[in-house]
């Protein structure tokens, strides 16, 4: 992939900066290398005070899990950000209905568009499912949809998260920092806020609310517990929503209602946001191993008294092989065309698909159809010869276990490193609250860099790291006025 | 709010102060130990601070003698037992560690710098230097933890079994101290007011912080009547068992109040606190202080059971 063809957000490390940018870029060109340094080790301070909380749910590796943070910010402005956020309203939207239709009627396999194959054989597939009706038909209340960028009108979507996507804590914590950083940019640029995330996020589990619930619906959130990875996430959120954090043992389910136990008795619940997989929900349903989760659980789903959100079962719709099928899941839910085009991807079940991925192994990218935190994947370009075979010999072998896609020109964001600045890709996920009422988004989400040089892996667990995302007001222009307007009033 | 958040709060405030508690023996019987036996008489005052700690049973399964080296390496971090200092740190923040959103910023990194201290520290190594300063350091992390509590945290039910966990502790620590002491160091044939008790009691005193108060309120030398006196009857000293109890009925009365009801642990603390309203110094002597603390002890205990039915489950 030659340097050239890459897109940088901010318009490079020296040449002109794009107009959105004009601030920022100004900001730390100008900075003596001094002030850049005090900056960074103010953020330091903070993540590592962050950090001890971190450390205290990451126990003794603690100090290993904090992930690297760059000072300098990712940049998108209202106008992109409308049209993102119109595509990722679109495509979740389209995720809902292909979940119910799934679990349903299956009217998309009946008009020939997925096959059903795809749905029965995924291991995700829950055929529980078929007998619940989720309160407004919603399953995936909670979406992270992975976006990546290769000029500057051209976004993909790279993977649709319907399960449990982590990070907003990340998103949130990364705000503060730069607020207490750069009040002065904050100051001048009108950067749409981020922390009503906890309330909406609140607002949409109580709109699915069962409908026998109260008028002021209970809602928890459901950790594995201090030993997961994201408990500090999990704590986060139930902390900024000001409900309870439980696990499987402070609740009991009695009359097909579900309790919590409480200093003054049980006390009912109706809305579990839950941090923990399905298979390890009820031992009476999935795993009779589990100790996470809550006996009976699934027949209070059933009987309809309690919300467990996200969804059982939504990791139907977020697996790589139906992902090729987006446009198409989209365009038949909605009647429109996707707005956030996908990356195109050859399905190697398909035996021309097949043939083309192993002729061509060395330009793409070839992913397992199950794997996430970007591992059992390849990277054709960046692989050595016998990589590249002994995965070619994966995927003859199982050729439905795998997809395979270009490699993207994906953007780059100047980041802080060791050498100084320097361009690093990005990607970007955003998260997609579905209530019963609306879609709620907020503006821009998290910011993932590969911070290894060429880097294409922004996973946190392979050296990847993160910036605070800033949608801004067009142009300066705006800023000016009503500043003016203000002088006037 | 969450039973189990409740429980967690509650045990981690009893850990606390049992790990303060577990530093003053130890301070009471190092200075003890360093009285020429003229006037600490011939009494083993290692083995009556493994008796407060009630751990003789594994103690003398690890260790032949009780001495200064043994004991205080056991009741530090001894191997096997549960009720060390640096096990009850441990618990202390395990507990935390699964609710910190219930409590305070201050109060969790006063127990986790606490926790880290503890990593750090090679206990086989330790001079007697190293012990003074390692006892002061835990009553401080006591103490700091127990102001932060009170001067941070919301006055919720939060609050409120974090203070009946310190208080039901307390009361236990205190009764403990006071019936070994009584039992165990005083000699059968030392006649009452000699000069050995002069400085066992005196040394009782220190490890409650109290030497200095006791004279404020009695003015005259330290009889062993009127210390049992000062530790159990007088409101004013706040480790008192009656001073604890009035607190644990308070704190026990705004849960009720919140929760619109009643309970067992209510009826409980309430019955043995009017019990210690009732008394005096001298009714108690008469009728036994050993068999009093006993049955006070008891009573504590079953009060900590009523609290763990009634909201902790």
């Amino acid at each position: 992939m030659a340097n050239e063809s890459v897109f940088d957000e901010m318009g490079g490390v020296e040449g002109d900066p794009r107009q959105i940018y004009a601030e920022v870029a100004q900001w730390f060109r100008q900075a003596s290398p001094d002030l850049i340094a005090n900056r960074k080790a103010e953020a330091e301070a903070f993540f590592r005070r962050i950090g001890i909380t971190f450390a205290v749910y990451g126990d003794e590796q603690g100090a290993e899990r904090i992930i690297p943070f760059d000072i300098l910010p990712r940049i998108l402005s209202s106008q992109e950000w409308i049209r993102l956020s119109e595509g990722l309203e679109q495509r979740v939207r389209a995720l809902n209905a292909f979940i119910g239709d799934v679990y349903g009627a299956r009217e998309i396999v009946r008009a020939g568009i997925v096959p059903e194959d795809l749905i029965l054989s995924n291991p995700a597939f829950r055929p529980e499912m078929t007998r619940i009706k989720p309160t407004a038909g919603l399953y995936t209340h909670i979406a992270g949809v992975d976006l990546v960028r290769t000029g500057p009108d051209e976004f993909y979507v790279l993977e649709d998260n319907a399960r449990t996507p982590s990070g907003v804590s990340y998103m949130m914590e990364n705000r503060e920092a730069m607020l207490r950083l750069f009040p002065e940019l904050f100051g001048k640029l009108r950067i749409k806020p981020v922390d009503q995330y906890p309330d909406e996020l609140l607002a949409t589990l109580r709109s699915v609310a069962p409908s026998s619930a109260s008028r002021e619906p209970t809602v928890v959130v459901m950790t594995p517990g201090p030993f997961n990875s994201a408990y500090y996430e999990h704590s986060f959120l139930a902390d900024r929503m000001g409900v309870e954090l439980v696990e499987g043992r402070d609740l009991f389910v009695r009359s097909n209602v579900v309790y919590m136990r409480t200093t003054e008795g049980p006390q009912r619940v109706d809305v579990i946001y839950r941090r923990v997989d399905d298979e390890f929900l009820d031992p009476l349903a999935f795993r009779p191993d589990s100790t996470l989760g809550v006996p009976g659980l699934m027949s209070a789903y059933k009987a309809g008294n309690v919300t467990i959100s996200n969804a059982v079962g939504t990791g139907v719709a977020d697996d790589k092989a139906v992902y090729s099928y987006m446009p198409e899941i989209v365009k038949f839910y909605t009647g429109k065309d996707a707005i956030l085009s996908n990356v195109p991807t050859w399905r190697c079940r398909e035996p021309d698909a097949l043939s083309h991925v192993l002729a061509n192994i060395g330009d793409l990218v070839v992913k397992e159809v199950n794997g996430s935190g970007g591992y059992g994947m390849l990277v054709g370009p960046h692989a050595t010869k016998a990589q590249r075979e002994s995965f070619a010999a994966k995927v003859r072998n199982n050729p439905t276990n795998y997809i395979a896609q270009p490699t993207l020109a994906l953007s780059t964001v100047p980041c802080y490193v060791e050498e100084g600045l320097a361009p690093r890709h990005v990607d970007l996920r955003p998260f997609v609250l579905s209530g019963a009422d609306k879609v709620r988004i907020v503006p821009g989400g998290l910011t993932r860099v590969a911070l290894k040089k060429g880097s294409l892996v922004v996973n946190s667990s392979q050296g990847g790291g993160t910036k605070d995302t800033w949608v801004i007001e067009d142009g300066a222009t705006r800023a000016s006025q009503s500043q003016s307007q203000k002088a006037g009033a | 709010m969450l039973a189990r958040t409740a429980d967690n709060l509650y045990w981690l405030s009893r850990y606390v102060e049992r790990a303060e508690s577990l530093a003053r023996i130890l301070d009471v019987a190092l200075r003890l130990a360093t009285l020429p036996s003229a006037y600490a008489g011939t009494s083993n005052e290692w083995e009556s601070a493994i008796d407060i700690a009630v751990c003789r049973d594994t103690f003398f399964r690890h260790y032949d003698v009780a001495n200064q080296a043994n004991v205080t390496q056991f009741i530090i971090a001894g191997p096997d037992n549960p009720s060390s200092i640096r096990a009850c740190i441990e618990v202390a923040r395990q507990n935390a560690r699964a609710v910190r959103t219930a409590m305070t910023t201050e109060m969790w990194e006063i127990l986790n710098d606490a926790w880290n201290e503890m990593q750090r520290l090679r206990f086989q190594s330790f001079t007697s230097k190293d012990l003074t300063k390692f006892l002061a350091f835990v009553r401080e992390v006591s103490l700091r933890f127990d102001g932060a509590a009170y001067r941070t945290m919301l006055r919720t039910d939060h609050y409120w079994f974090q203070r009946l966990g310190m208080l039901l502790e307390r009361a236990d620590n205190t009764a403990r101290l006071l019936d070994v002491k009584y039992h165990v160091v005083l000699p059968e044939t030392e006649p009452v007011g000699g000069g050995l008790d002069y400085f066992q009691w005196s040394a009782l005193l220190r490890a409650v912080s109290a030497l200095n108060s006791f004279h404020l309120i009695y003015r005259g030398g330290i009889k062993p009547w009127l210390v049992a006196d000062f530790l159990i009857l007088k409101p004013e000293q706040p480790r008192s068992l009656i001073s604890s109890y009035e607190t644990l009925n308070r704190v026990l009365d705004l849960l009720a109040e919140r929760y619109g009801r009643q309970g067992p642990s209510q009826r409980l603390a309430r019955q043995t606190y009017s019990q210690l309203q009732n008394l005096d110094i001298d009714t108690l002597f008469q009728t036994g202080l050993h068999e009093f603390l006993e049955q006070f002890i008891a009573d504590n205990n079953r009060l900590g059971l009523a609290i763990n039915d009634q909201y902790l489950q």
